[in-house]
């Protein structure tokens, strides 16, 4: 089975050309000349132009932009912890509700989830806006980010963690000086798919949002329900540009580090 | 798949040993778990209190409302103020009902067309070049990570009445009249395939990898043909794969809000939309709540499925 056979090769290219020909279309679209989206009236670039001066766009850019950068950096802090109680703790009292709570938050409808962090949120008198977003992605991203890193730390090996602390580390250093290194690639996808969880999500932050703090998803689906627009067409083709720039980078780094780490494994095996 | 690999049941002695006792390990329990019960179980209780009450014009806009001052005695006074009539108003007002019906409908289609359109997708994968794989897989989920809204949003060009796909039918001369895709179920079941198909291929993938291809070079060779063959073994082999994508596609349609009020029509009602609506429109949040509530007992009996179907199967891959 080194070659394709021509019932899977043709599987492939539909299943493909599904999933990108719309993203695809969008793109051409937002370089239209013309305000109809669907007659296509020769190259522009002044969609792309208006949505750079379009001043609640880039307001709703930097909203966005800082709360993803601080919930992705929470959550991948507590994610990280997370994961470690899950594979590292022991058992404890309550673990269950633990895990539980864990996987319910990424299948729960992001109605509910909304919803309930909006009451409570209420409850507690907190004004909406910024910080109650902010609060809301950590909590969702974390568990996410406690997946990512779970899922490194299952498969590495504990015995040079062991091998450490017989050596007289601490288990604090220990955890610093072999476990996050080998686990980092881990965190680093966390944080990235923190942060892009963090960038798409329209409905726990429609309720969670107060006035004043318009996230760039608000503001797409607030155009969105008038109609197709050129200028959303280019906003979202920046937008696809930069995570798909991210995700392919960070997938590249991550497969070096991996390449690096196995080396180095061989050599350290190959020299005793 | 990387959500089976948490449940995974480990030495829990070993750990032990390793981690220890002391308090840093209870620190490193105590923040992440204090932030959930917080943050997510905190409120649903919320929720669930405020599903019992009445609403008012005020702000909170519900009654009762605790008030902590007044210690037990208020806490009594609020639970005497407790009923379920937003329950019975849900069974009242058949919108409700029929909400949460065509959610499952839609949702159940939306699945199986999912796994139709995934199925080969994820066999292809399996079957595809060693250097290949990892590069195809990615493609898979790049996806994913581009904005839901946005790749929503796509569909709207394509599918409008003047839109790419009536434009090439039109041409090519398939069809004599633009067809009316917008704004109805189909757009919907569309939406959905196409924003969840990841979901569905993802898992399957990783059961058709693992799959031990010579069990099927065996079968041939004893004459069964390639399509019994696939009836006979690779079906019944990929079955936890069928489950786990199933559930991963059908439990976040259900609760689905952006696909059918972006492409679906004002006639189509799901429940996501019905929450919505009753909150940031009709600004009913007791009712809102018992929706949520409702919508939460509808799910919960898939949610544990797929997890018990986790456990299983990362077991089985122990």
């Amino acid at each position: 089975m080194t070659r394709f056979n021509w019932f899977n090769a043709t599987t492939l290219t539909l299943g493909f050309a599904f999933l990108y020909l719309p993203i695809i279309l969008l793109m051409i679209y937002s370089f239209n000349e013309s305000r109809l989206v669907t007659v296509w009236a020769g190259f522009s670039t002044k969609w792309y132009q208006s949505v750079f001066s379009n001043e609640s766009f880039m307001n709703a850019a930097w909203v966005t932009l800082r709360v993803g950068f601080i919930s992705a950096s929470l959550a991948t802090v507590l994610g990280t912890m997370a994961a470690l109680v899950l594979n590292r703790a022991g058992s404890f009292k309550g673990k269950t509700l633990f895990t539980g709570m864990i996987y319910a938050t990424m299948v729960m409808p992001e109605v509910i989830t909304g919803l309930s962090l909006l009451l409570l949120f209420v409850s507690l008198d907190f004004t909406r806006g910024f910080w109650t977003v902010t609060l809301a992605h950590i909590t969702f991203s974390m568990c996410y980010a406690t997946v990512v890193i779970s899922a490194r730390l299952v498969t590495f090996e504990r015995s040079m963690e062991e091998a450490a602390l017989d050596l007289g580390c601490t288990r604090f250093s220990a955890f610093m000086q072999i476990t996050l290194p080998i686990i980092f690639p881990a965190i680093l996808a966390a944080w990235l798919l923190a942060f892009t969880l963090s960038l798409d999500d329209l409905v726990i932050a429609s309720f969670a949002s107060g006035p004043g703090a318009t996230t760039l998803p608000m503001k797409i689906y607030s155009q969105v329900r008038i109609g197709v627009s050129p200028e959303i067409n280019a906003l979202s083709s920046i937008l696809i540009a930069v995570v798909a720039f991210g995700v392919v980078t960070a997938s590249l780094i991550t497969k070096q580090a991996h390449a690096k780490r196995m080396k180095e494994e061989q050599q350290a095996h190959s020299s005793t | 798949m990387a959500l089976a690999d948490i449940t995974t049941p480990s030495q829990e002695t070993e750990q032990a040993s390793v981690q220890g006792s002391g308090w840093r390990r209870s620190l490193l329990i105590a923040v992440p778990y204090i932030w959930l019960l917080v943050f997510f179980l905190a409120p649903f209780v919320i929720v669930l209190k405020i599903s019992l009450s009445d609403v008012v014009l005020a702000r909170p806009p519900y009654f009762p409302t605790f008030d902590i001052s007044e210690g037990w005695q208020g806490f009594v006074a609020m639970f005497q103020a407790f009923d379920l009539e937003n329950y019975v108003w849900l069974t009242e007002d058949t919108l409700y009902l029929k909400s949460y019906l065509s959610s499952l409908k839609i949702a159940f289609i939306s699945t199986m067309i999912a796994l139709v359109l995934g199925y080969p997708i994820a066999y292809a994968l399996a079957k595809a070049p060693k250097e290949w794989r990892s590069t195809l897989l990615m493609l898979v989920i790049l996806p994913f990570w581009t904005s839901f809204l946005i790749r929503v949003y796509a569909w709207i060009g394509i599918l409008k009445k003047e839109g790419v796909l009536n434009y090439v039918l039109l041409w090519s001369g398939i069809i004599d009249e633009p067809l009316t895709i917008l704004n109805t179920d189909a757009a919907i079941y569309i939406g959905i395939v196409y924003s969840y198909l990841p979901f569905m291929i993802l898992p399957l993938y990783a059961v058709l990898e693992k799959l031990d291809y010579s069990l099927l070079e065996a079968a041939t060779d004893l004459g069964c043909s390639p399509f019994k063959a696939f009836w006979v073994i690779t079906l019944p082999l990929s079955v936890s794969g069928i489950w786990a994508g199933c559930f991963l596609v059908f439990i976040p349609a259900v609760g689905e809000f952006v696909i059918p009020d972006i492409l679906g029509g004002s006639s189509t009602i799901m429940i996501g939309k019905t929450l919505w609506v009753e909150f940031f429109s009709n600004r009913d949040w007791p009712v809102a709540s018992a929706v949520a509530i409702l919508l939460l007992i509808m799910l919960i009996m898939p949610i544990i499925l797929f997890q018990k179907q986790q456990e299983k199967q990362a077991e089985a891959s122990q």
